[in-house]
């Protein structure tokens, strides 16, 4: 099994050069902690800042520096600040290239399911709902059961929807899955120590297994 | 050049009234107009509408006007941080319209530029889309959301000078430029007011013409909600 630092660490493998991306609250976050220092890439926060830097010194906090978490941050060099309307146009426009977030539920037609618990949590959407609509590529961290046991990987989202046929990839605590074109998802590796069958007996949507499935490697 | 400097706060506020529509800059706690708000909280105001990214926390920010009941309706995208909020909600208290985020800074940036309605792709297929007109462009569906105006404009700027041009700090900016340009009144409080003539015309965020009253702020707190270092 894979734990938080693992899944941000198997996602920034993802990342590409000249990707301009955005990074969720939570695990995804964690993943502009192992982006390789080859790549040029530049985070954005939807709160208006293209060029996220890691979080200040004491000295250097500044109230009016925040990432879209509220967390107090740093800006890179060659940073640019904008408006929210700014941001978002960019984020609709299509011009962000990759979008990391977390996910409740992600059904095997790629619909995600990540903004409120009816009648328990209504904390909003957030930009969710703009970025899953826009984005051309977008990666779920996530974990694969919840709590409780439940299978994250369904036919249907039992949860209100965040957006529909969006998600492309999946990285969860057991395994890493493309979602297909076509519906379905597709096993591409799996955890250390776990099992194509755990893998199988945990998803409850439609899961396509081909050939042997490499276990990941971690340094 | 027209001069739009109050003497305070309270000045600034004064012609507010109950049941009006209201807009506040600021992403989390972060360039919200904070003199504005202690002002209002010292009003008899109620069944406000309150058009926020966010609703503040318990103790600081939009929340102190929910713990004062002021409000009737909030219209924002996230409320994460604000169990007075919850609870309001829950118990049907409070009405909310939660809004992508997007969604709700391009309604606001529509509403000042007079554009009546747009069409975005973000909340279809999902209840946000519920009600709303479905149209298909290029062979992907997208839904139509409406402009939005208020009566007052709160917003919160680092400088600005005695004819209402603005400048913005950091990720303080976020909300507030589109906010001024949607209030029939735009009030700016900002942390510098220096006279006209003294800021450099091409450093300018929001022109003054959007603005109807401004004064310099005191006191700020600027609260931070997460307070994240780094070891360096």
């Amino acid at each position: 099994m894979l734990d938080k630092t693992q899944i941000a660490k198997r996602i920034a493998r993802e990342v590409k050069n000249g990707q301009y991306i955005n990074l969720g609250i939570g695990i995804p976050t964690l993943v502009a902690n192992y982006i390789p220092d080859n790549l040029e890439v530049v985070l954005q926060s939807e709160n208006g800042l293209l060029g996220i830097g890691p979080f200040p010194t004491e000295d250097k906090i500044d109230p009016d520096l925040i990432n879209a978490g509220k967390q107090t941050i740093t800006v890179v060099k060659g940073s640019a600040l904008f408006n929210s309307a700014d941001s978002f146009a960019m984020i609709r426009g299509g011009h962000v290239h990759l979008t990391i977030l977390g996910a409740m539920e992600v059904s095997e037609n790629g619909d995600i399911a990540n903004w409120k618990i009816p009648g328990k949590m209504v904390k909003g959407m957030g930009g969710a709902m703009d970025l899953v609509a826009s984005a051309e590529n977008i990666i779920v961290a996530m974990q694969h059961c919840s709590k409780d046991g439940q299978s994250k990987l369904l036919k249907e989202c039992s949860l209100p929807i965040t957006g529909i046929k969006c998600v492309k990839k999946i990285v969860t605590d057991l395994a890493v899955l493309d979602v297909l074109p076509g519906g379905g998802f597709k096993l591409l590796e799996r955890a250390p120590g776990v099992t194509v069958k755990e893998i199988i007996s945990k998803t409850d949507g439609k899961l396509l297994v081909e050939g042997e499935i490499p276990e990941m490697v971690f340094d | 050049m027209i001069t739009k400097t109050v003497t305070n706060a309270a000045e600034a506020v004064k012609d507010v009234f109950s049941d009006s529509v209201l807009m506040f800059g600021g992403f989390g706690l972060c360039g919200i107009p904070e003199n504005c708000i202690q002002a209002l909280l010292q009003k008899d105001l109620h069944g406000l509408t309150c058009i926020s990214n966010n609703a503040g926390v318990d103790d600081f920010g939009i929340g102190l006007m929910l713990k004062k009941r002021m409000v009737k309706k909030m219209i924002s995208s996230y409320v994460g941080e604000n169990a007075e909020f919850e609870r309001q909600l829950l118990s049907g208290e409070l009405e909310v319209d939660l809004i992508p985020q997007g969604t709700l800074a391009e309604r606001i940036r529509a509403g000042g530029a007079g554009i009546p309605a747009f069409f975005t792709p973000a909340g279809v297929g999902t209840e946000v889309a519920e009600g709303k007109e479905i149209r298909e462009f290029d062979g992907k569906m997208y839904l139509m959301e409406k402009g939005l105006i208020a009566d007052f404009a709160f917003v919160k700027a680092w400088k600005g000078d005695t004819a209402g041009n603005l400048i913005f700090k950091g990720t303080a900016r976020n909300f507030n430029p589109m906010m001024a340009t949607a209030g029939k009144i735009t009030i700016a409080e900002v942390e510098e007011l220096v006279p006209a003539g003294q800021l450099d015309p091409n450093h300018i965020h929001t022109p003054g013409i959007y603005v109807q009253r401004i004064f310099q702020g005191e006191d700020y707190e600027k609260r931070i909600e997460q307070r994240t270092v780094s070891k360096g």
